[in-house]
C-alpha cells in the first residue's frame, strides 16, 4: 500500500496497463505534451511516446470515433474527455457505435474502449461544465458506467475497465483528483466492475451515494452518530451493471434508505435505485425510499448558488431523520 | 505589409475514361487485365439484379427497408475492387454491390435486411465493417482502423464510403482532418449521387465540387465520373497504392446518380423530374460498361441467367430459414451476459415456453455460435 492522490492512482493504472499490454493507448485533447488538462497523463508521453499517447485535434466525436475504429481491430484505446460535459459532442459515436457495434456485427466486433474524464459538480465551473453526465450513458444497453469515489477505486476500477471487452464510461471528478488514500501498488490489483462497496457499516439506515455525495453522506453519518442513528453507506462504484445485491442486503438489514445524487432527480440514479429496491425488497422497507438530489436547474456560476443547488450535508441529515421518523414531525 | 498569395490557385481534376457509349479514351486506359474486367462486370451485374430482386422482396414484405443502389454500381465496385482482401472496407448503407464484391454472401445480405443479427456479421476472414445508419458516423471509425494499421505497422489500407449528404456532417470533416494530420492510409470515397433524400447537392454545399473539400485538409482530392467504372478504378487504385506506400489519405468524389429511391420508404417523384432521371439513365454505368466489354469481346454468354440463378438459390435458402430466435436479442449486447440481462433472458425464455432455465454465455450448448463467429478475440 502507498498513500497517493486519486490523480496519481489513475496515472498509475494507465502506466501499469500500458506496460502490461501494448494494445493500450491514450488518445484525446492535450493528453501528450501538456499531460492532460488535469495532469492525469503526467509523464506518459515521455515513457510511451507519441504513438501511444496521442494528442488530437479538438474534435470529440472524431477522436472517440477513431478510438472505436481502433478498438474494433483489437486495440484498447483510453479516450480522455477534457471534461465529460464535452462527451455530448461524441454522443452519437458512443451511443450508436461503441455501444451497438458488437450487437450489430453479431459479435464480430466488440469495442474494448474506455472513455474517461471528470464530470459532476466542481468548483465554480458553471452550467456547461458541471453536469452529472452518467445519466446520459447508463440508460444505453451495451455500455458500462463507472464512478470511482476513492483513489483505490480509481486505480482498481480503471484497470478493470481497460481490461474489459466492452465500452466503459469512466467518470472521475475534478473535486476528487487531489484527495489522498491508500492504494495497492501491486500491478495485479484490480477491482471488478459491478461490485459495490460498503463504505461504512451501520444498523438503522442505508445511504446509497457515490463520488462527492458519498463523502457528504459520510459527514452526515458522523453527525447523526452523535444522536444515536447508525448509518450504513453503500457506494455502487459501477452504475452499470449495478450491484443491486449489495444494496438490497443493506436494505434488508436497515429497512430504511436514502439515495443521494448530485444531478437532477427526475429519472436519475436515485429513481432507478428506489425502483429496484421496491421491486425486490418492498416488504423489508419501514419507510418510503427518500431521494436527495440536485436542483433540476443548470449549475449556477455563483459560489453560493452552486452550493445551494447541490445536495448538502444538512439535506442528507434531514432525509435520514425523516426515514427514521426522527424529524420531529409526528410519531410512528 | 502587403497582402500576399500564400498558396497558388488550387486545382481540382475530373477524370473520365469511358464515354456514355462505352468508347475508351485510349490515352487514359488503365489497362485492367481481362479477368479483372470480368470480375468488375459480374459484381456490377449481380449488384443490379439483386437490387431489383430485393425491391420486389421488400414490396412483398419478405425483407425490410433498405437503400437500393441502382445507378451507383460503377462507383462502388470500381472503388472496392482496388482493395486487397486484407484491406478494410467501411460502408455506409448503400454499398450492396461493393459488399458482394468483398465476399458478403447474397443470403447474408438478405438476412441483414430481414433483421437477423447474423446478417450484419462479416465472415471472420473479411475485413469489412457492418453498415451504419447515422450519416458519416463510420468515417472516424475508418480513420481509427487506419491508425491501428499504422500503430501495428501493417500495410492495410482503409476505404470508407459515404454520400454527398454526409459531407455536411461534422464527422466527415473531423475524419478527413484527422486523416490528414496523421497521414493515415485511408481513402474516402464519396458517392455523390446528387440527392440526399429530397435535398439536392446545391442545397447541401456551395462548393463547386466535393473533391475540393480535401484541399482544405491538406490531402489530395479528385473528382471522377462515377458512372465510369474504369475511371473509378484508376483513381482508387492510385489512391490505395499511395496510401499503402505511406503517402497518406485521398478523397475521391464519384459523380453518379441514384436512379431509384433513397430507401424503399421513399418516393422520389415528389422531389425530382422524370426528365432528370431519364438524362441520367442515358449515362447508366452498366450499359456503358456492357458496350465497352462487347467491343472488347469480353462479354460472357449467359452471365445474366447465371447471376439470376445464383440470386434465386440464395433467396430460396434465405426463405427456408425460420423466424429469428427471440432469445438472440440478448446475445452480443455485451461481450458477456451480465446478471440483469441473464434474468430477463430467463424470463422471456419462460414466457416463450422454451423450458426452465436456458443456458447462457460462452458455454451455451443449446445455442451454438453463429456461423463464422470468432471464438478468439482479435
Amino acid at each position: 500500500m502507498a498513500v497517493m492522490t486519486y490523480r496519481e492512482a489513475l496515472n498509475l493504472a494507465l502506466r501499469e496497463e500500458m506496460k502490461r499490454d501494448d494494445r493500450v493507448f491514450v488518445i484525446g485533447e492535450e493528453v501528450g505534451l501538456y499531460e492532460g488538462a488535469y495532469k492525469v497523463t503526467q509523464g506518459l508521453l515521455k515513457e510511451f511516446g507519441p504513438r501511444r499517447i496521442v494528442d488530437t485535434p479538438i474534435a470529440e466525436s472524431g477522436f472517440t470515433g477513431v478510438g472505436i475504429g481502433a478498438a474494433m481491430t483489437g486495440l484498447r484505446p483510453v479516450v480522455e474527455m477534457m471534461t465529460f460535459n464535452f462527451a455530448l459532442l461524441a454522443l452519437d459515436q458512443i451511443v450508436n457505435s461503441a455501444a451497438k457495434m458488437n450487437y450489430m456485427s453479431g459479435g464480430q466486433f466488440n469495442v474494448p474502449i474506455v472513455i474517461r474524464g471528470p464530470g459532476g459538480p466542481a468548483h465554480q465551473l458553471a452550467a456547461q461544465h458541471s453536469q452529472s453526465m452518467e445519466v446520459y450513458f447508463y440508460h444505453v444497453p451495451g455500455l458500462k458506467v463507472v464512478r470511482p469515489s476513492t483513489p483505490m477505486d480509481a486505480k482498481g476500477l480503471l484497470k478493470s475497465a481497460i481490461r474489459d471487452d466492452n465500452p466503459v464510461i469512466f467518470i472521475e471528478s475534478e473535486t476528487l483528483y487531489n484527495i489522498k488514500g491508500e492504494v495497492p501498488e501491486d500491478p495485479d490489483f484490480v477491482i471488478p466492475l459491478g461490485q459495490a462497496a460498503v463504505r461504512r457499516e451501520g444498523a438503522d439506515v442505508t445511504v446509497v451515494a457515490y463520488m462527492g455525495m458519498m463523502y457528504r453522506a459520510m459527514e452526515a453519518a458522523e453527525e447523526l452518530e452523535k444522536d444515536g442513528i447508525s448509518v450504513e453507506i453503500v457506494d455502487p462504484r459501477t452504475l452499470m451493471p449495478m450491484d443491486t445485491e449489495t444494496i438490497l442486503a443493506s436494505v434488508r438489514k436497515t429497512h430504511r434508505v436514502v439515495v443521494v445524487e448530485a444531478g437532477a432527480g427526475f429519472a436519475g440514479m436515485g429513481s432507478e435505485i428506489a425502483a429496484e429496491i421496491q421491486e425486490a425488497a418492498f416488504d423489508d422497507l419501514d419507510a418510503p425510499v427518500e431521494r436527495v438530489t440536485g436542483v433540476p436547474a443548470p449549475m449556477p456560476y455563483a459560489r453560493n448558488l452552486e452550493k445551494a443547488k447541490t445536495p448538502s450535508k444538512e439535506r442528507i441529515v434531514e432525509a435520514i431523520r425523516r426515514v427514521c421518523y426522527q424529524d420531529g414531525n409526528g410519531s410512528h | 505589409m502587403p497582402r500576399t498569395v500564400l498558396e497558388p490557385r488550387f486545382q481540382v481534376e475530373h477524370l473520365s475514361i469511358l464515354d456514355s457509349d462505352g468508347n475508351l479514351d485510349s490515352s487514359l486506359d488503365p489497362e485492367i487485365p481481362s479477368a479483372e474486367l470480368k470480375r468488375l462486370y459480374r459484381a456490377m451485374l449481380l449488384g443490379r439484379r439483386l437490387d431489383e430482386r430485393m425491391i420486389r422482396l421488400q414490396r412483398q414484405g419478405r425483407i425490410g427497408t433498405f437503400a437500393p443502389i441502382k445507378g451507383q454500381e460503377a462507383s462502388q465496385v470500381g472503388a472496392a475492387a482496388t482493395l486487397r482482401r486484407t484491406d478494410w472496407m467501411v460502408p455506409s448503407f448503400r454499398e450492396t454491390a461493393a459488399m458482394l464484391l468483398r465476399g458478403w454472401p447474397i443470403e447474408k445480405l438478405l438476412l441483414l435486411f430481414a433483421g437477423y443479427l447474423e446478417g450484419g456479421q462479416p465472415d471472420e476472414s473479411q475485413n469489412d465493417l457492418p453498415i451504419t445508419i447515422p450519416v458519416a458516423t463510420q468515417l472516424p471509425h475508418a480513420v481509427g482502423l487506419a491508425y491501428a494499421a499504422q500503430y501495428r505497422g501493417d500495410d492495410a489500407v482503409v476505404m470508407a464510403f459515404c454520400g454527398d449528404g454526409a459531407t455536411s456532417e461534422g464527422d466527415f470533416h473531423e475524419a478527413v482532418n484527422f486523416a490528414g494530420v496523421w497521414h493515415v492510409p485511408a481513402v474516402f470515397v464519396v458517392q455523390n449521387n446528387q440527392w440526399a433524400i429530397s435535398v439536392p447537392l446545391k442545397k447541401q454545399t456551395h462548393s463547386r465540387t466535393i473533391a475540393q473539400k480535401a484541399l482544405a485538409y491538406g490531402i489530395p482530392g479528385l473528382q471522377v465520373d462515377g458512372n465510369d467504372v474504369l475511371a473509378v478504378y484508376a483513381a482508387c487504385h492510385e489512391a490505395v497504392e499511395r496510401a499503402r506506400g505511406g503517402d497518406g489519405p485521398t478523397l475521391i468524389e464519384c459523380v453518379t446518380y441514384r436512379l431509384g429511391v433513397h430507401t424503399t420508404a421513399d418516393d422520389p417523384t415528389k422531389y425530382r423530374t422524370a426528365e432528370e432521371v431519364e438524362a441520367w439513365e442515358r449515362k447508366d454505368p452498366l450499359t456503358r460498361f456492357t458496350a465497352y466489354l462487347k467491343k472488347k469481346r469480353l462479354l460472357e454468354e449467359g452471365l445474366e441467367d447465371e447471376v439470376d440463378k445464383e440470386i434465386a438459390a440464395a433467396v430460396q435458402r434465405f426463405e427456408a430459414l425460420g423466424a429469428a430466435e427471440p432469445l438472440t436479442m440478448f446475445e452480443h449486447v455485451y461481450a458477456e451476459l451480465p446478471a440483469h440481462l441473464k434474468a430477463q433472458r430467463e424470463q422471456l425464455a419462460g414466457a416463450l415456453g422454451n423450458g426452465a432455465t436456458p443456458p447462457a454465455g460462452d458455454d451455451d450448448q443449446a445455442s451454438p455460435p453463429m456461423r463464422g463467429q470468432r471464438t478468439t478475440r482479435r
